[in-house]
């Protein structure tokens, strides 16, 4: 049986082909204020990728902040439940979960079978999201490469005052003309966001082991920072985080079918 | 390389300016008081003769506080007809930047300044001040000598602050001083913006365009949404009669008429800068203590 999920993010849209509970085709593209034409080409990298046509799927489940700007999709579920599912698949000895999406944090606490037992999204505002490293960045005038290479450099521990991604911009583009070391201004935007994050984790309780999901997953300096606030020595991230929500879609519109 | 040398448009920066009243002869005055407002965006200088106002400043903030205090003394001073630093018997600074403020006397919070500077500007009739600066909102209540009674504050999110302001009319190239003007010359108010976050407004706006929205429309959703914002926060003080806004979004009819309709009574108008009000009542201060000071 073939299935599919597709997580149609605020930033970005992802679709995942599943075939007897072995991913068989990912893709993903970058949405702007359209959500279709991402999802088009993100369908056919992971047709593609699979080899099939779209009429093989069984069946088709959608998630994410904009699924309902698309259509193509047999049912919904929502990002903290296919998130939950996937991450019991991946890892079955998570029982909390981090999401960073674009515009979106989320933390889950699950148990073995990714069942949600809490859970905490903050949809509201930019901190806490991948939206407000890509705002820092962009006040530093730095990629996202280098902005992630140049956070390891950094040992030192510079307060960022301000939550509000706005008003943050304003205090980093102080330290820049402050000539505050670049890599310290990076270490502090991901030491900011990671509060933001742990305060969340606290809210659903925190419970080893923790993984860590979605776009800004990778960054290696917010990992470090993370780990530091939880006071973890380890946190799980699989390969691909940012496919968690598309993956979990497609194995709950496969289980639906049983 | 003409491309680099061209200055890119800085849509959000508002006019400058400094003053002195032409009539007043500060040397007749017994007691000369200054304010100095450091606040996290703008700042601004009121030097008062005899608590009657005899010139200000106001300008943006630097990145360095004690730095932009005396840059808006110094042009306050510019304005006014030779008197110089050491001619103000007492200078009381006030704003998020108020204990940075070096040729200080004193440091005393923007609420009590606030409250105390509107009645000066408006009258005593005045019962509700609303500060819609830079990077706050104040809803104060207070009694007919400017005294707080009660107040509320939101300085956690820059949705409903002039610092949002300053980041939508940079997104939209409109300058910052034509935003509310412009955001009127709609037939209809358009739906409000939903996002609640300025960096998700952002987008939000960008997305509304995209769908055939004019500038002006876009102006419309993103002001209706923010007076709405601020409306929900200070309907948890009573907002008494009379009702005065201050700071720089005051300068916005965009934002000021929208807040009007929303709570059913019109706001006071003055002359006098909105945004000196911190500064006012700082030196209105700075005339007690002095007198104080002298008394023991």
């Amino acid at each position: 049986m073939i299935t599919a999920g597709m997580d149609v993010g605020a930033k970005t849209v992802k679709v995942v082909i599943l075939k007897d509970g072995q991913i068989i085709g990912k893709g993903m593209a970058t949405a702007g204020l359209e959500a279709d034409g991402a999802t088009q080409s993100a369908w056919e990298r992971a047709l593609e990728e699979a080899g099939i046509s779209r009429d093989e799927l069984r069946k088709i489940f959608a998630t994410g902040s904009r699924r309902e700007e698309v259509s193509g999709f047999d049912e919904s579920v929502s990002e903290v439940v296919a998130d939950a599912r996937a991450m019991s698949v991946v890892n079955p000895e998570i029982r909390t979960v981090l999401d960073v999406g674009a515009e979106e944090g989320r933390a889950i606490r699950m148990d073995a079978k990714g069942k949600v037992l809490e859970f905490a999204v903050n949809e509201k505002c930019a901190a806490g999201a991948g939206a407000f490293i890509e705002a820092m960045a962009r006040a530093m005038q730095v990629s996202m490469d280098e902005f992630g290479a140049m956070s390891l450099q950094s040992t030192k521990s510079i307060p960022i005052n301000a939550q509000c991604a706005i008003f943050a911009e304003s205090e980093v583009v102080s330290l820049v003309h402050d000539e505050t070391d670049r890599p310290d201004i990076c270490k502090a935007i991901n030491d900011a966001i990671s509060d933001r994050l742990t305060s969340m984790a606290r809210r659903v309780r925190v419970e080893p082991k923790v993984a860590l999901i979605g776009g800004a997953a990778q960054g290696l300096g917010l990992q470090n920072s993370l780990k530091n606030d939880l006071g973890i020595d380890e946190l799980f991230v699989p390969d691909d985080p940012e496919f968690l929500g598309a993956y979990g879609a497609a194995i709950i519109a496969a289980e639906s079918q049983t | 390389m003409v491309q680099a040398e061209e200055k890119e448009k800085e849509y959000w920066r508002w006019d400058e300016s400094n003053w002195a009243n032409p009539d007043m002869d500060w040397k007749a005055a017994k007691v000369i008081s200054a304010g100095v407002d450091v606040g996290s965006v703008s700042s601004q200088a009121a030097i008062m003769a005899d608590g009657e106002l005899y010139a200000s400043a106001n300008t943006r903030t630097g990145y360095n506080s004690p730095e932009s205090a005396r840059n808006v003394m110094n042009w306050a001073l510019e304005a006014t007809d030779g008197m110089k630093l050491e001619n103000i018997h007492f200078t009381v600074g006030t704003g998020y930047g108020r204990v940075k403020v070096p040729f200080s006397n004193k440091a005393i919070t923007e609420i009590a300044c606030h409250a105390r500077g509107a009645v000066y500007m408006y009258g005593s009739t005045v019962r509700t001040v609303m500060d819609m600066g830079g990077q706050d909102l104040k809803a104060i209540r207070c009694d007919e000598r400017g005294k707080v009674l009660s107040f509320l504050m939101n300085e956690k999110c820059a949705a409903g602050t002039g610092r949002g302001m300053e980041v939508i009319a940079d997104l939209l190239e409109v300058p910052i001083q034509d935003v509310g003007r412009r955001s009127l010359e709609v037939d209809e108010d358009p739906p409000p913006v939903s996002s609640t976050c300025v960096l998700f407004a952002k987008s939000e706006m960008m997305s509304l365009l995209k769908k055939g929205y004019s500038v002006n429309q876009a102006l419309a959703a993103y002001c209706s949404a923010m007076a709405y914002r601020v409306f929900t926060q200070i309907k948890e003080v009573d907002v008494i009669e009379d009702f005065v806004i201050t700071g720089g979004i005051a300068k916005n009819p965009g934002i000021v008429t929208r807040l009007e309709k929303l709570l059913g009574i019109n706001s006071l108008k003055t002359d006098v800068d909105y945004q000196l009000a911190g500064a006012i009542g700082a030196a209105l201060f700075g005339r007690v203590l002095f007198e104080r000071s002298k008394k023991k």
